[in-house]
C-alpha cells in the first residue's frame, strides 16, 4: 500500500474510531483527535519526499477498479500541484485541533469526528485522478463543513449553512452533468485517459460542446473560489462558522475551486478556457480591487478577512489566466500561501473571539499593551497578508502581477491597486484593535497568547517566513508540475493555429 | 365451444369494477369499506390480466394475477390486523379521525 | 576577487533584532544596549573590512547566494553587490546609523518598550543595508518594503497615541502607492529585458536609442520615479514625511532625515542608465524637485512645531537632490545625500537634544535663550546650521553648488529657483534657530543639558557637517560612474547662491532677534497667503476629500450595502425566497391526506387517458 493510501486512510479511520469514544470524555476525545492529526501530519511528510528529491513527475500512484459498470477506479496519484496541498491540509487539521481546544463544549465527538471526515473528503479532492472519485469527494467535504457551521457557528448559523450548501450544491451538480457527460462521449472518467482522449483529439468536441463544459466546470469551481461576483455566500459562512471551520473553510476548502481550475479547467478545455479568459481575467480583476474596498469598511473581522480572501483569491485566477508559466507558479504559491497566511488570520481573530466574544472592532483597541506578543503575532501574519517581501505573499503575488504583465501590463496595474488596498484595510484593523489605548474592562479579559495558542501559531508563522524566503523548497515541483499542465493546454490552441495557417495557404 | 365472449366485454366489467373501488375509496368513511374497495380494485385489475392472458394465449397475466391475490392476501392480513388495533385503541373506524400521523 | 561575506553586512543587525526582539523583555537596558549596537557597529566594521580588502572598486563586486524565486526563465537570486555607489551609501547608513544608535541609548533611556525600540531599529538596518547592497531590483525592493516597514513600526512606536498610529498607517500607505509604481517598473523589466539584474537590464538598455517621445523606457522611468517620489517624499506623494515626526526623534534622523529618505535618489542614481534615456522622465523628476524644493520650504518657513520645520526642510533637501538627478548630476545627488545625512541628522539629533532637555516641548513659541542653558547643544546646531545654509567652506555648500550649477547648465531658470530656496531654507532653519535659542525662555521646564551618550555622536556629526562636504569628495568618487559633464565652474553664480544663503540668515536674524515683532506683522499683512502656506497648502484635507473619502463612503454605502448585501445578495435570496414561495404553494397538495392523493392520481389518470383518446384520434 503506498504511503499516499495511508495517509488518505488515517482520517477516515480517526474518524471512525472517534464515533465509538464515550461522548461525555472531552479530554480523551481532543487529544485523540489532535494525535491522529499529528500523526497523519508526520506521515504525510513523507509524500515530499520524492518531490524535494527529484523535483517532478506523479508518484504514488494506485489505480484500481472501484465499480465495474460504469468503470469507476480509485485512481489517486500525487504531482508537485497537489502535494503542498494535501500537506496544507494535513498541517491546518491539527491547528485547528488545538484552535477548538477549549472553545468547543457542545458536542465534541460529533465536532472532532467531523474535522476528521473533512480532511479525508479535502485531500481526496486534491489526489484523486478519476473525475467521478473527485465528484465523491468534492460532495463529501460538504457534508461535515454544513454541519461545523450549522451545529457550532454563531447566530445565525442555520442560514450561512444552507446559503454555503445551496451554493456549492448549485455549482456541482453542474460539474457532475459535465462528469457524465464527458463519461458518455469518452466512455471513461479516469482523468488521464481523458486528457489523452481529448489531446489526441479521438475524444473530438464541438467548440460549442467544449465551451458548456468549460463553463459547467468552471462554474463549480468559481463558486468554491469565490469569484466576482459568486461571492456572497462566503462572507456569512464565515462570520457564523466556528474557528476551526473558518480556518479549514479559507486556508484548504477554497483552493478546491483553484485547485479544480488549474488541474481541470485549463488542460481539458484549453480552447474554450482561452476564448472565455478575458472575461474571466475580467470578473478577477474586479474582485481584487472589489473586494479590497469592501474589506476597507467592514465592522466585523471575520468578514474583513472574508473579503481579504475574495480580493487574494482573485490573484489566483487571475493568474492562471494568464496561461504562461510565471502566472500559473504564482497562482499555485499564492494558493498556499494565503492557506497559512489567512489560516493564521482566521485562527487570531478566533484567539480574540475567545477571550472577549466579539467580533466587533469597535469593541477592541489597545490590545497590544495587555497582550504583546498576540499583538506582534498579529503583525507578522498582517504583514504576510500585505504582501510584504521575505513573507509569503510576496512570492505568490509576485509572479502571478509578473505572468499578467506578460499578457497586459494595464491588468497588472489595476491588480495591483488590490496591493495599496490591501495594506489600508489590514491595517487600519491592526490599528484600530491593537493600538491606542486599551479599556480596563478590555485589559481584564485579554491575557497574552498562551502556550496552547502559540504552539498553534508558530508553525504558521515559521511557514510565512520559509515560502517567503526559500522558495526553492516549493517552487521547483510547483513549476514542473504547471509546466506540463501548460503544456497540456498549449497543444491544441496550436494545433488549431497551424490549421488555420494551413487553410488560408490553401484559399491563397 | 360457445362463441368466444369478445375481450371488450371482459374489459368493461373490469372498468366498471374498478370505478367502484375507486369511488368506494374516495368517499366511503369506514376503513374496512375503504379496504374492501382496494380489494376490488385489484381485482378487477386481475379480471383484465387473465382476460389479455387468454386473449394473447400468453401465461404472463396468469402469472401477474397470482402475484397480485398473494399481494393481496398479505395485505389483508396485515390491514386486517391494523384495523383491529386501531378499533381496540381508538373504538372507532372512521378513516378521517384516525390522522394522527398527518403533521 | 574572493568571497567577502557581504550578506554579513545586512545580517548582522537581523541578528540582533532577532535576539532583542525575541528575547529582549527579560534583558536589562545594558544587555540591549550591547547586542543593538555591536551588532550595529561590527556592520560598520564589516563595511571597512570590505573596502580594504576590494580596494579601488572599478567594477562592482557581486556575490550570489541562493536563487529565491525562479520560475520559468525568470530567475532571481539573492544577490548582493558593491560598487562605488553601493559603497557611498553602505557607509553613509552604518556610519550614521552607529552613530544614532549610540545616541538613543541616552534617549530613549526613559521610555517603555527600550527593546523593542533597539529591535525595529536593528531591523530598520537589516532592510536598509539590504536596499542598498543588493543586486537586482527585487532584492532592493525587498529592503525597500522593508524600510517601509521598519518606518511603519517605528512612527507608530507610540502605541497609545492615536495620532502615532494615524501617522504610521499614512506613511505606509502612501509609501504602498510608490512601491505600486516601483513594482509595474520592476514587471516592464522582466517582460522586457528578462531579468531584474541590474547588469543585465543595464546592459540591455544601453544599445537603445534614447527615446525623444515617450516609449518604453520613458514609462519605466517614470515608474521608478513614482516609487522614489512615495519613498523620497516628493510631490505629490510628500504628505506622509511631516506627519512621520510623531515618531521618536532618533528615528527622524535617522529614517526620515539621514538613510530611508535618500532611497529614492539612491534608486535614481542606480538607474540612471535608464533614466538617461529618457530626456522626458528626466525632465519630470528634475520639475518635480524644483516643485517639491520650493513647496516645502514655502511650509518650512511658517511652522512652529520645531521638528516639522526640519521635516519640511527634508522634503525640501530631498527636492534638490531630485532636481540633480533630474539634470543628470547624479554624483552631484548624491553628494547632497551624503552631505545632508550630516547635518539633517545633526538638526534632528540637536533638536532632540533639545526637546530632551525641555521634557518633551517641540514648540518654537515655547523656546527661547537656551544657548546659555544647552551650550553643548547650541553649539553642535550651530555647525549644522551653518552647513545647511550653504555658508562656504561647510558641508552643505559644495554639495548645493554642484547641484545648482548642473541646474545652471541644463536651465537657468531652475538655477534662479534653486538659488531663492536656498535663501528660504537659510532664512526658516536661522529662524528655527534664532526662535530656540535667542531672546528670552518662553517655557516652563528647567532645561538641561543632554547626557554624552548624547551629545558624544552629536559632536561627531558636527565635526562631519563642517569638515564632511570638504574632506568627501564623492563626485570624484563617483567618476567613474557618473562622468561629469558640466566642466565649467562660474564664480558668480557661486556668489549668488552663498549671498542667498547668507541674505536669508540676515533676514531671519532681522526678524526675530532685532526686531522681534515684525513677523507678526508681515503674516497679518499677507493674511489670507499665510493661512494657505501655515495650514501646508491644505494638500492633506484635498486628499481627504478627494480620494480617502470618497473611496471609503462609495465602498461602505455603495459596493458594501447596495451592490454586495443589495444586488448580489439580493438575487442570491431572491432565488432562495422563489423557491421557498412556490414550494409553499405546492406544499398544500402534500396534505397527508390519503384519499386526496388518491382523488389527485385518479384525476391524473383520467387525464392522461384523455389526453391519449385526444392524440390517438387525432392520429386516427
Amino acid at each position: 500500500m503506498s504511503l499516499l493510501n495511508l495517509v488518505l486512510l488515517l482520517p477516515l479511520l480517526g474518524f471512525l474510531a472517534c464515533l465509538f469514544l464515550p461522548k461525555k470524555n472531552l479530554g480523551l476525545i481532543r487529544m485523540f483527535t489532535l494525535l491522529v492529526s499529528l500523526a497523519i501530519f508526520v506521515v504525510s511528510l513523507g509524500l515530499t519526499a520524492p518531490f524535494l528529491d527529484k523535483g517532478n513527475g506523479t508518484w504514488f500512484v494506485t489505480d484500481v477498479p472501484w465499480i465495474q459498470s460504469p468503470e469507476i477506479r480509485y485512481h489517486v496519484g500525487l504531482d508537485g500541484l497537489s502535494v503542498w496541498l494535501v500537506l496544507l491540509t494535513t498541517l491546518l487539521t491539527p491547528i485547528s485541533v488545538l484552535v477548538s481546544w477549549n472553545y468547543i463544549a457542545k458536542r465534541p465527538k460529533e465536532f472532532y469526528a467531523f474535522l476528521l471526515l473533512l480532511e479525508f473528503g479535502l485531500m481526496g479532492v486534491f489526489v484523486a485522478w478519476d473525475l467521478f472519485l473527485f465528484y465523491v469527494f468534492w460532495e463529501i467535504c460538504l457534508v461535515p463543513m454544513y454541519f461545523l457551521i450549522g451545529v457550532w457557528g454563531h447566530e445565525r448559523r442555520i442560514y450561512a449553512a444552507v446559503k454555503f450548501f445551496l451554493y456549492t450544491m448549485a455549482g456541482s451538480v453542474l460539474m457532475l452533468a459535465a462528469i457524465i457527460f464527458l463519461y458518455v462521449k469518452g466512455n471513461t472518467f479516469d482523468y488521464i485517459n481523458l486528457l489523452e482522449l481529448l489531446q489526441s483529439g479521438r475524444l473530438a468536441l464541438t467548440s460549442q460542446e467544449q465551451l458548456l463544459l468549460f463553463l459547467a466546470f468552471f462554474v463549480a469551481f468559481a463558486i468554491k473560489v469565490p469569484l466576482f461576483p459568486l461571492h456572497t455566500w462566503l462572507p456569512d459562512a464565515h462570520v457564523e462558522a466556528p474557528t476551526a471551520g473558518s480556518i479549514m473553510l479559507a486556508a484548504v476548502m477554497l483552493k478546491m475551486g483553484t485547485y479544480g481550475i488549474v488541474r481541470f479547467c485549463l488542460p481539458m478545455f484549453p480552447n474554450a478556457a482561452r476564448e472565455c479568459a478575458p472575461w474571466i481575467v475580467a470578473l478577477a480583476l474586479i474582485g481584487i480591487v472589489y473586494g479590497a474596498l469592501v474589506a476597507l469598511v467592514q465592522p466585523n473581522m471575520k468578514k474583513l478577512v472574508a473579503y481579504s480572501s475574495v480580493s487574494h483569491l482573485g490573484f489566483v485566477v487571475l493568474g492562471a489566466f494568464s496561461f504562461n508559466q510565471n502566472g500559473l507558479d504564482g497562482a499555485v504559491y499564492q494558493m498556499l500561501s494565503h492557506g497559512i497566511s489567512t489560516g493564521a488570520l482566521f485562527m487570531l481573530v478566533g484567539f480574540l473571539y475567545e477571550r472577549t466574544h466579539s467580533l466587533e472592532i469597535k469593541d477592541y483597541g489597545g490590545v497590544s499593551t495587555p497582550a504583546p506578543w498576540l499583538s506582534t503575532v498579529f503583525l507578522i501574519t498582517t504583514l504576510a497578508s500585505v504582501g510584504l517581501p521575505l513573507l509569503c505573499n510576496f512570492v505568490g503575488e509576485f509572479l502571478v502581477l509578473q505572468g499578467s504583465a506578460a499578457v497586459n501590463i494595464y491588468w497588472t496595474a489595476f491588480a495591483a491597486l488590490g496591493v495599496i488596498l490591501s495594506a489600508g484595510y489590514m491595517l487600519w484593523l491592526y490599528q484600530r484593535t491593537f493600538m491606542g489605548e486599551a479599556t480596563d474592562e478590555l485589559k481584564h479579559h485579554m491575557p497574552d497568547i498562551g502556550a496552547r495558542e502559540l504552539a498553534a501559531s508558530i508553525p504558521l508563522i515559521i511557514l510565512m517566513v520559509w515560502m517567503g524566503t526559500y522558495t526553492k523548497t516549493f517552487l521547483p515541483s510547483i513549476s514542473a508540475a504547471n509546466a506540463r499542465i501548460l503544456e497540456q493546454s498549449k497543444t491544441r490552441v496550436e494545433m488549431r493555429v497551424q490549421a488555420t495557417a494551413g487553410e488560408s495557404v490553401h484559399v491563397r | 365451444m360457445p362463441a368466444a365472449v369478445p375481450v371488450s366485454y371482459y374489459l368493461i366489467l373490469s372498468a366498471i369494477l374498478f370505478g367502484l373501488g375507486v369511488a368506494g375509496f374516495l368517499f366511503r368513511r369506514n376503513i374496512i369499506t375503504v379496504f374492501m374497495s382496494i380489494e376490488l380494485m385489484l381485482n378487477a385489475v386481475n379480471l383484465s390480466f387473465i382476460a389479455f392472458s387468454y386473449q394473447l394465449r400468453q401465461v404472463d397475466g396468469h402469472i401477474f394475477a397470482f402475484f397480485v391475490m398473494v399481494v393481496a392476501a398479505a395485505e389483508a392480513a396485515v390491514g386486517l390486523a391494523i384495523i383491529l388495533t386501531v378499533f381496540k385503541n381508538r373504538s372507532t373506524l372512521a378513516i378521517d379521525d384516525v390522522s394522527s400521523l398527518n403533521n | 576577487m574572493q568571497d567577502q561575506q557581504l550578506w554579513l553586512i545586512p545580517a548582522l543587525p537581523l541578528v540582533g533584532f532577532l535576539i532583542n526582539g525575541l528575547l529582549g523583555r527579560r534583558f536589562p537596558k545594558a544587555l540591549v544596549n550591547v547586542v543593538a549596537l555591536g551588532s550595529v557597529l561590527f556592520s560598520f566594521a564589516w563595511v571597512l573590512k570590505t573596502f580594504n580588502a576590494l580596494g579601488g572598486l572599478e567594477t562592482a563586486h557581486v556575490e550570489r547566494y541562493f536563487s529565491w524565486i525562479q520560475s520559468g526563465s525568470l530567475d532571481i537570486g539573492f544577490d548582493l553587490s558593491v560598487d562605488r555607489l553601493t559603497a557611498v551609501m553602505l557607509l553613509v547608513v552604518t556610519g550614521i546609523g552607529s552613530l544614532i544608535h549610540i545616541y538613543a541609548t541616552g534617549y530613549m533611556s526613559h521610555e517603555g518598550g527600550y527593546y523593542r525600540f533597539f529591535a525595529y531599529l536593528n531591523l530598520f538596518m537589516f532592510f536598509m543595508l539590504t536596499l542598498v547592497l543588493g543586486n537586482n531590483f527585487l532584492v532592493m525592493f525587498v529592503g525597500w518594503e522593508g524600510v517601509g516597514l521598519c518606518s511603519y513600526l517605528l512612527i507608530g512606536f507610540y502605541t497609545l497615541k492615536k495620532s502615532a498610529g494615524d501617522a504610521a498607517k499614512k506613511a505606509f500607505i502612501v509609501n504602498r502607492i510608490g512601491d505600486f509604481g516601483f513594482a509595474l517598473a520592476m514587471f516592464l523589466m522582466v517582460v522586457n529585458f528578462g531579468s531584474l539584474d541590474f547588469q543585465k537590464v543595464f546592459a540591455a538598455v544601453k544599445p537603445m536609442p534614447v527615446e525623444q517621445t515617450a516609449g518604453l523606457l520613458t514609462a519605466i522611468a517614470l515608474l521608478l520615479f513614482v516609487g522614489a517620489t512615495g519613498k523620497s517624499a516628493q510631490v505629490p506623494l510628500y504628505v506622509w514625511l511631516p506627519d512621520a515626526m510623531e515618531g521618536p526623534t532618533p528615528v527622524s534622523a535617522l529614517i526620515h532625515a539621514a538613510t530611508m529618505v535618500t532611497a529614492g535618489v539612491y534608486m535614481t542614481a542606480r538607474s540612471a542608465v535608464i533614466f538617461q534615456h529618457s530626456p522626458m522622465a528626466m525632465d519630470v523628476v528634475a520639475i518635480v524637485g524644483v516643485i517639491t524644493a520650493v513647496m516645502a520650504a514655502t511650509i518650512g518657513i511658517t511652522q512652529f512645531d520645531i521638528k516639522k520645520v526640519f521635516a519640511y526642510s527634508t522634503v525640501s533637501q530631498l527636492g534638490y537632490m531630485f532636481i540633480a538627478c533630474g539634470v543628470g548630476a547624479f554624483s552631484a545627488g548624491i553628494y547632497h545625500v551624503v552631505t545632508h545625512a550630516f547635518f539633517k541628522a545633526l538638526l534632528f539629533l540637536g533638536a532632540g537634544s533639545v526637546i530632551h532637555a525641555l521634557g518633551g516641548e517641540q514648540d518654537l513659541r515655547h523656546m527661547g535663550g537656551l544657548w546659555k542653558k544647552i551650550p553643548i547643544t547650541f553649539g553642535v546646531l550651530a555647525c549644522a546650521w551653518v552647513a545647511i545654509s550653504g555658508v562656504p567652506p561647510f558641508a552643505g555648500f559644495y554639495s548645493k553648488d554642484e547641484i545648482l550649477l548642473a541646474a545652471h547648465h541644463h536651465a537657468p531658470w531652475m538655477y534662479w529657483v534653486g538659488v531663492v530656496t536656498a535663501g528660504m531654507t537659510a532664512f526658516y532653519v536661522s529662524r528655527a534657530i534664532f526662535m530656540c535659542f535667542f531672546g528670552d525662555y518662553r517655557g516652563h521646564h528647567h532645561p538641561h543639558e543632554s547626557p554624552v551618550s548624547m551629545w558624544g555622536p552629536l559632536a561627531v556629526l558636527a565635526l562631519l557637517s563642517l569638515a564632511g562636504g570638504m574632506y568627501f569628495k564623492v563626485p570624484h568618487y563617483l567618476e567613474p560612474m557618473f562622468p561629469a559633464a558640466e566642466g565649467h565652474h562660474d564664480e558668480t553664480l557661486v556668489m549668488i547662491s552663498v549671498a542667498a544663503g547668507l541674505l536669508g540668515i540676515g533676514i531671519a536674524a532681522l526678524l526675530y532677534v532685532v526686531r522681534p515683532g515684525l513677523p507678526d506683522t508681515i503674516a497679518a499683512a499677507f493674511g489670507p497667503v499665510y493661512k494657505l502656506v501655515y495650514n501646508k497648502y491644505f494638500v492633506d484635507e484635498i486628499y481627504d476629500a478627494a480620494i480617502v473619502n470618497p473611496l471609503v463612503g462609495t465602498s461602505r454605502s455603495f459596493l458594501w450595502r447596495v451592490m454586495d448585501a443589495g444586488i448580489i445578495d439580493g438575487i442570491v435570496n431572491g432565488t432562495g425566497f422563489a423557491a421557498k414561495t412556490i414550494g409553499g404553494g405546492l406544499r398544500l397538495l402534500q396534505s397527508g391526506n390519503i384519499r386526496s392523493y388518491a382523488a389527485w392520481v385518479t384525476a391524473g389518470c383520467v387525464l392522461v387517458l384523455l389526453a391519449i383518446g385526444v392524440v390517438a384520434g387525432g392520429v386516427r
